[in-house]
């Protein structure tokens, strides 16, 4: 494993830069201040995973970077043909929490940014029912998110945001409350996705364990207020299945990151 | 392994069927116990009208109010009708109303700012105080009630509504601006769905009230005008001490407002039972 020191700005494992934050400040109205010089640079094609207690800033982070809400002070620039990334159709985001139309059906729902864009239920449909497939919700598609469990509702949100095949994919602990087996093969679904479609992913995860299985890249941050403290390459190469879980490597980047977690929790106050 | 799992079945269906035998004794209670009251109560109006000999201009039995109501049916049925009439054009224009104003509220800060103001000074001045000016300056008595029931069943069409519109989920409305939702989208998929519980609430208060309006004006109006509401056969029948007539009247007003209330509950169930809380049937 390769430690890169943090704030090292432009450094980039994965082909050009695609999104670069630069001292980023952001202070809610309240007075609290949840993000701090923070500096980070995702690289084209990464799947880097932001990492760290609750409370320090990673969703805040990553709304920003989708253009939800406006800096406080320095800048976030996306580059190449993307432009504005946020407006113009090329990310895909899924919440915290599922943030479903409660009057709509699963289908209704996930047709939602198609429908947006204009197309026609007629031409969705077979789209709708492919990234329906993908989360294994087939069957549902006329199931209101009420009839659904946590996990399921969180699974049509992912569908959602699969639906328009984005460019560029920001996740906020999409899987948090799936159960084991089912965060396995969704990880693994996302893994092949990124791979085959040469997307980019900025994951936001408090887990460890998950971070190390999927991203090329950790950030590490750390609380009051929200800083990178750390950001760490995962070298063991991809295709990764089911049988790195077990790996030696593995365990030794799950041990590294974990010391950097903890780390941060102590710089963080928590 | 069979046998315990048609053991299982066998429990679940018990348990089914208890509960819905807990929930048809709960349906029937809530029939049958009003039911019960209200005849209970009948009994003891007729009782005391016998008992203690009232004459029947001063306090009528119930069976005389019923015997009233059938045989004037040709003079209240059509006063019926104008109170109705009255009552749904108002509710139609508050709707109309309050509706297009909540979205512009919506659309624009400034618009909001400018009218709001004068939307609760209309609401929070008595009825009873406008009437008769209103009644002064608008030729027509027809226009004059129909103002005054709009007034009093506008307010809660729009605040309700005002408040519906903008209880849309933030993270949602995030959404919508990240795939580039024009505001006619966000309006229209996403704003309306979420007002339409608070609306449909509003909408049952405006029918109370829009009736509650109709009437005060009517009364307001007095033996001046020419519509022939249901308060107008009220002061008449009370100018000729026709008691009966009045309770016959009276309960014709009250039908009313119970079967527009009724309605428009059926109506918001109807319309929210797939999604919304309160219209949700609970299984746990
Ligand atoms: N809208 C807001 N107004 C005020 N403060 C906010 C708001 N949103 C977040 N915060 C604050 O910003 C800080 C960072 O919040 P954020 O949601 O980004 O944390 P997080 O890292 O995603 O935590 P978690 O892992 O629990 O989701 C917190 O201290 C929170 O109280
Ligand atoms: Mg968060």
């Amino acid at each position: 494993m390769l430690q890169v020191p943090a704030n090292s700005g432009d450094a980039v494992a994965g082909g050009r830069p695609l999104v670069t934050l630069r001292h980023v400040d952001k202070t809610f109205s309240n007075g609290t201040v949840a993000l701090k010089d923070l500096n980070l640079t995702v690289g084209e094609h990464e799947f880097i995973s932001l990492l760290g207690p609750s409370g320090c800033g990673k969703s805040t982070a990553l709304r920003l970077m989708a253009g939800l809400g406006d800096v406080t002070g320095g800048r976030i620039d996306w580059h190449g043909s993307g432009g504005g990334a946020a407006a113009d159709r090329e990310i895909g985001f899924v919440f915290q929490e599922p943030t479903l139309m409660p009057w709509a059906t699963v289908f209704k729902n996930v047709y939602l940014p198609l429908r947006l864009a204009g197309i026609s239920k007629a031409d969705a449909a077979p789209r709708v029912a492919e990234a329906v497939a993908m989360v294994g919700l087939n069957g549902f598609e006329n199931a209101y998110p009420r009839e659904l469990s946590g996990g399921m509702k969180m699974r049509v949100s992912i569908a959602r945001a699969l639906v328009t095949k984005p460019r560029v994919l920001l996740m906020d602990e999409p899987f948090a409350a799936l159960d084991e087996i089912t965060r396995f093969k969704l990880n693994n679904d996302l893994l092949d996705l990124w791979k085959d479609q040469s997307w980019t992913v900025i994951f936001v995860t408090h887990s460890v364990y998950e971070s190390v299985y999927l991203s090329n890249r950790i950030v590490v941050m750390a609380a009051r207020p929200g800083r990178v403290v750390a950001e760490m390459d995962v070298d063991a190469p991809y295709p990764r299945h089911e049988d790195y879980r077990t790996s030696p490597t593995y365990n030794d980047h799950c041990r590294a990151v974990s010391e950097q977690l903890h780390r941060a929790m102590e710089a963080g106050g928590a | 392994m069979t046998a315990t799992v048609t053991e299982t079945e066998r429990r679940t269906e018990a348990a089914q069927t208890g509960a819905g035998q807990a929930e048809r004794t709960a349906r029937l209670a809530r029939v049958l116990l009003p039911l019960a009251f209200g005849v209970l109560a009948l009994i003891a109006w007729d009782l005391i009208v016998r008992i203690n000999d009232i004459p029947h201009y001063i306090l009528p039995g119930p069976l005389l109010v019923i015997e009233t109501l059938i045989a004037d049916w040709h003079t209240l049925y059509p006063s019926l009708l104008v109170t109705i009439q009255i009552t749904l054009m108002a509710l139609a224009v508050a709707v109309a109303g309050g509706v297009t104003l909540a979205i512009l509220f919506t659309q624009s800060k400034w618009i909001e700012l400018s009218f709001f103001p004068y939307a609760v000074i209309l609401q929070v001045t008595p009825i009873v105080a406008i009437a008769p000016l209103i009644l002064i300056y608008v030729d027509s008595t027809h226009a004059a009630l129909l103002i005054c029931a709009w007034i009093v069943a506008f307010f809660p069409i729009l605040s309700n509504t005002t408040l519906g519109l903008n209880s849309a989920d933030h993270n949602l409305i995030n959404l919508f601006q990240l795939y580039g939702a024009s505001r006619w989208q966000l309006l229209w998929h996403l704003r309306l769905p979420a007002a339409m519980p608070y609306f449909l609430g509003g909408l049952k208060i405006a029918g109370g009230l829009a009736l509650i309006g109709a009437i005060v004006a009517e009364f307001a109006a007095g033996t001046a005008g020419t519509e022939s509401g249901l308060a107008y056969r009220i002061l008449e029948a009370g100018y000729r001490l026709n008691i009966p007539r009045m309770f016959a009247s009276l309960i014709l007003i009250s039908l009313t407002g119970i079967v527009i209330f009724l309605f428009f509950t059926f109506l918001s169930h109807m319309v929210l039972r797939k999604w919304h809380e309160s219209a949700m049937k609970r299984e746990n």
